[in-house]
């Protein structure tokens, strides 16, 4: 039986994420964990995280789980998700905490000044609801999902990948801003597949079945 | 191109069934909350919202067990309130599936909570919830003509913010106020006009839009509606970035789709 191991650091609510999962992959074990052992033998990997950054960082290195979530990215099948996404990058200016570097890269704040729209309206942060992703290259989680699906979204961070060659989707909130990447096992997103309803069903079912 | 305008139906829930009151009295049954939350779902609801208004704290776990329920079928984003007084209310719901959890009279009682809740959880999953009614020149609330649209009557209009489902005054002022919770760290405001509510006579649009403009987080209107041209006001003259409705979705005369087909042709960005 496939497992799919959901990183448990004691940031918010999981639920969602594992019933989702347990929905789209009802042959699956799904596990809420927060043991590295449990990490390292599961098949696949998700990698959610929800609050502020340095938060996250600190309750994952609390739970000595850094180094299970590194053994992961770099092996199996990994969807990140949210600031799980944003972990995965060197440095975000919240808290001016340090990520992961499994990628190059920033998280910054969507800046004040740039938060309007075409009609010059004032933009809210947090981004907060449904925005069209536009999928920026084919990638086997987005087979079967139409270009510019809406997405449930949350955050006030967004990433600035270093290298362009990982964004695998964008959005467009007072402007164009990634929220996937996407480099050999892992794909990682900034807005919650687990609550966008059947499009975001569709991506955890691909995630489910994934061979990178 | 670009975020969507959101349509929130809302569920007042009791001893485990939906009701929607009329003013906070004459509760009417209205069914079972997982077969309706199942039903807005399928009608393309953005969110839902669920408002706890059972009196005994003892009665108050029913709550989670319907959230359980809930968010187990249903995949979009749920957010809870009622009753939440303590760091611990808000841990146990998002425990239980809510995403978003909504404070109202504890945040006034107590705003540490929301800072509190906001520091442990996040900005993104702490809803302040804020009743308001309209002051007349004299400084006391009072109704105002549900017909009228309030704000165009002479000098600035201001609004009180009222607890315990609006019967009881805080002298707050609800602009000043919601400011307040954002910088405590409030990640939305859930904002009813006590005098519309129930009414059906649309939102108190001076009321959301002097808040939606006062604060950079989103806010939702709420409180009046009676019919879709209320919901397009709301976003278009009231600058709400989400709209939130009980009883024209509840009782059959509007479904959701409806409400954004009609926004969507109205140039609101909306997601169908």
């Amino acid at each position: 039986m496939t497992t799919i191991a959901v990183i448990d650091y004691g940031m918010g609510n999981l639920r969602s994420v594992s019933k989702a999962l347990e929905h789209v992959a009802p042959d699956a074990e799904v596990r809420v964990t927060s043991d590295p052992e449990i990490v390292r033998q599961a098949e696949r990997v998700v990698f959610p995280g929800q609050g502020a950054m340095p938060d996250c960082m600190r309750e994952m290195d609390a739970r000595g789980l850094r180094p299970a979530v590194l053994e992961a990215a770099r092996s199996k099948p990994f969807l990140g998700i949210c600031i799980g996404l944003q972990m995965l990058f060197e440095r975000s200016e919240e808290g001016d905490t340090a990520g992961l570097g499994v990628f190059p890269g920033q998280v910054k704040r969507f800046p004040p000044q740039a938060m309007k729209d075409a009609q010059g309206a004032k933009l809210k942060v947090p981004h907060m609801g449904w925005n069209e992703v536009m999928q920026a290259e084919p990638h086997p989680l987005w087979q079967g999902i139409a270009d510019a699906n809406r997405y449930y979204f949350v955050h006030s961070y967004y990433v600035e990948a270093g290298k362009p060659e990982l964004v695998a989707g964008y959005s467009i909130y007072g402007f164009p801003f990634t929220c996937a990447v996407a480099q050999d096992n892992i794909f990682a997103v900034q807005f919650h597949p687990e609550k966008s309803q059947t499009a975001g069903l569709a991506l955890l079912a691909n995630f489910a079945t994934w061979k990178p | 191109m670009g975020l969507a305008k959101r349509v929130i139906p809302c569920l007042d829930v009791t001893h485990g069934r939906v009701v929607k009151g009329v003013n906070f009295v004459g509760l009417r049954d209205a069914g079972d909350p997982v077969e309706i939350a199942h039903r807005y779902d399928d009608q393309g609801a953005d969110e839902l919202t669920f408002l706890d208004i059972t009196a005994s704290s003892d009665e108050r776990d029913m709550i989670l067990h319907i959230i359980e329920a809930v968010a187990a079928q249903v995949f979009i984003p749920l957010t809870v309130g009622g009753g939440v007084r303590k760091v611990e209310d808000v841990r146990r719901l998002l425990n239980a599936g809510a995403d978003k959890v909504s404070i109202n009279t504890s945040a006034v009682q107590n705003p540490q909570l929301v800072a509190d809740a906001s520091g442990r959880y996040g900005a993104q999953c702490i809803v302040v919830a804020i009743d308001a009614k309209r002051v007349d020149p004299q400084g006391s609330a009072k109704r105002v003509d549900p017909g009228a649209s309030s704000g165009d009557a002479g000098g600035e209009p201001h609004w009180e913010v009222f607890t315990h489902g609006g019967r009881k005054p805080t002298g707050l002022d609800a602009v000043q106020w919601a400011r307040k919770m954002q910088s405590l760290g409030a990640g939305e405001i859930l904002l009813t006009s006590m005098d519309r509510d129930g009414t059906k006579s649309g939102f108190d649009l001076a009321l959301t839009r002097a808040v939606a403009d006062a604060v950079d987080v989103p806010v939702i209107a709420s409180g009046g509606v009676g019919n879709l041209e209320h919901l397009v006001a709301g976003i278009l003259e009231g600058r709400a970035d989400a709209v939130l409705a009980a009883s024209i979705f509840h009782y059959g005369e509007y479904s959701v789709r409806q409400a954004k087909e009609l926004m969507a042709s109205r140039g609101i960005e909306v997601r169908l």
